[in-house]
């Protein structure tokens, strides 16, 4: 049996107090919250806007980051090209970025006047900025690596032998991948996408500088909250703050094995 | 038979430490063992062969069809390969029942899927396990999963059956009746068949001939009888080169080949193998007397030295070599065509069902 190592008071006491930092606003939170006036404060109608607005963005978000960030994920785990550790690299920078200058970045590129948004304008008269569609690629933008980090992982540790032995069957490529491939790795990839939907819910700074804070357009939960608080009407703010923590709480508790094993 | 019939592979593999070239040809009908130590390249061929590994070049030809060219430029995908494998893991899909399992070869290739499920539970059946068609395979036993994969193996009626150590992960208890049961299905199986293993027995009771595999090259090959009256290596020597005989048990009395009777120590009944390691046949000038229970007069057929071993081909009532030693084979002044007693322990005699 190993022995017990003694807790020497300069540890003890930073660690406490690290505990403590972290769990006490959320305490606070549960604390203050009115919870007599809850139901009243999301059902009103600003509340349940941003409701089904936020809603409405993080599922699309998602959908835009699987879409596109399940195939990005399968060629970094499978198909060697040059430049691939680069791509790697990229991928988590949306990760670390302030979310502000995502947003920054977004414009510059998919803006009016951006890279790439003046095409989409000249051709399909498509414009993102202060969109609801806008609010969505913001959201998308930061949650996308949190995807592509989980299926490539997925797809670069999933059993091979398994993809070997369907093609000695006569199963080509797409068939292995929809019938061996992505049943076996769907946990994880499961995974994957409820933590880019959970991110691409409480995104802030990237939607309300490439999207605006318009109500009714792309006001979601968090960007509302803000209203409310600079409006001075806490009570409501943090009823709305209540359903945020309770969704991260919940996608914890679902992906604890997976996410915290593996972190 | 025509030349172009049957599997005729030149392959050349380089894969870190392995060098592989193989030069294999197989007839239609026959079944090839593979045989040879960890790390000789036996799957790397098997492999390639089925297109799931680059060949750095050579060309695999079945039935007349090139699979593989690398001069030509030309390389059929394993998924468009008339092939079949069945590997050591059994590798069958977790996600699927048996019967989901045995049917996705045929899915795959275009069978409706009503008819493929009509043939896979065919095939289930046929290997004994149709009561578990419902079954996913965490829920079969080792045997009853190896037998589902190479149930799902045949249900494509491959001209290529290929066999990685099929019978490597079964416990010893299973085995026996695997082996006996695979032969069967080998037997029934057309086209050409290559089996992969590392153990003489499973080569001699499933191969019609031998290919003995070390370090990436062929060393020997050739039928089991071949192989152990002049095994070209010590690891042929070591582990092909146990005389082998099929025979009929009955009590402690084994009736092989020729009408020769073997005691041995085990009880068994029914179809055998049985296994005399050489070392333990022992040669003498006179019929030596005391508790050895297999006796019999003989003459040297051929005298081979290796090193300080001489292997001392026997004929005789049933063929046999013997391993002596140098000093031994001096003594006995051993020549071809002279007489023998012959002498083999009932207690070193290995019967094994077959």
């Amino acid at each position: 049996m190993s022995r017990r190592p003694a807790l020497s008071p300069a540890v003890a006491v930073p660690a406490v107090a690290a505990g403590a930092f972290l769990a006490l606003p959320l305490a606070a939170l549960v604390w203050r919250a009115p919870w007599a006036a809850l139901w009243s404060d999301l059902t009103d109608p600003a509340a349940r806007t941003a409701l089904r607005l936020s809603l409405v963005c993080s599922l699309w978000a998602t959908v835009l980051a699987v879409g596109l960030g399940l195939p990005l994920a399968w060629a970094l785990a499978r198909v060697p090209f040059p430049g691939r550790r680069l791509v790697r690299a990229l991928v988590l920078v949306p990760l670390v970025l302030p979310p502000v200058v995502g947003g920054v970045a977004l414009l510059l590129a998919l803006g009016r006047r951006g890279v790439v948004g003046r095409y989409l304008d000249q051709w399909f008269s498509l414009r993102l900025p202060f969109t609801t569609a806008g609010a969505a690629v913001a959201e998308a933008f930061v949650a996308m690596p949190f995807l592509v980090l989980t299926a490539e992982a997925a797809f670069r540790s999933a059993d091979r032998r398994y993809e070997d032995a369907a093609r000695t069957l006569g199963a080509g490529g797409w068939t292995v991948f929809r019938r061996v491939t992505l049943p076996l790795t769907w946990p994880a990839l499961a995974a994957g996408g409820l933590l880019a939907w959970a991110r691409a819910l409480g995104e802030f700074g990237a939607t309300i500088t490439f999207a605006g804070n318009a109500p009714g357009r792309t006001t979601t939960i968090p960007l509302q909250v803000f209203l409310l608080l600079e409006s001075g009407r806490l009570g409501s703010a943090l009823a709305l703050s209540l359903v945020l923590l309770a969704v991260s709480v919940t996608v914890l508790a679902v992906l604890r094995d997976r996410w915290l094993g593996a972190l | 038979m025509t030349a172009s019939d049957g599997l005729s592979a030149e392959v050349e593999v380089r894969l870190g430490a392995l060098d592989l070239r193989v030069r294999l040809a197989v007839a239609p009908g026959e079944t090839v063992a593979v045989l040879g130590p960890n790390g000789a390249g036996k799957t790397t061929l098997l492999r390639a062969l089925a297109g799931l590994h680059d060949v750095d070049s050579g060309t695999v030809v079945l039935d007349g069809e090139v699979l593989e060219d690398t001069a030509g430029g030309r390389r059929v995908p394993c998924e468009q390969r008339s092939v079949g494998m069945v590997f050591q893991a059994n590798l069958l899909f977790p996600h699927m029942s048996a019967l989901e399992n045995v049917a996705f070869g045929l899915r795959a290739r275009g069978v409706r899927k009503g008819e493929a499920r009509r043939r896979a539970g065919d095939w289930l059946d046929r290997v004994g396990l149709a009561a578990h068609a419902q079954a996913t395979p965490d829920r079969l036993s080792g045997g009853e999963a190896q037998r589902v994969a190479l149930a799902r193996a045949l249900a494509g009626d491959p001209r290529l059956l290929l066999l990685d150590e099929p019978l490597a992960a079964l416990d010893a208890s299973v085995r026996g009746a695997m082996r006996r049961e695979l032969r069967t299905h080998l037997a029934a199986a057309p086209g050409v068949r290559v089996v992969v293993t590392h153990d003489a027995v499973d080569a001699a009771a499933l191969a019609d001939r031998l290919v003995v595999l070390e370090g990436g090259r062929v060393t020997q090959e050739g039928t089991l009888a071949e192989l152990t009256a002049r095994p070209r290596s010590r690891y042929v020597a070591d582990l092909v080169g146990v005389n082998l005989f099929t025979g009929r048990a009955d009590g402690t009395a084994v009736t092989v080949t020729g009408g020769f009777v073997l005691t041995v120590a085990e009880q068994a009944s029914g179809d055998v193998l049985v296994a005399v390691p050489p070392r333990a046949v022992t040669l003498h000038h006179r019929r030596p007397d005391g508790s050895p229970r297999n006796v019999w007069e003989a003459s040297a057929a051929a005298v081979e030295h290796e090193g300080d071993r001489v292997r001392v081909s026997l004929a005789g009532p049933v063929a046999i070599v013997a391993e002596v030693t140098a000093a031994a084979a001096g003594e006995l002044a051993l020549e071809a065509g002279g007489p023998v007693w012959v002498a083999v322990k009932a207690t070193e005699i290995d019967v094994f069902p077959a």
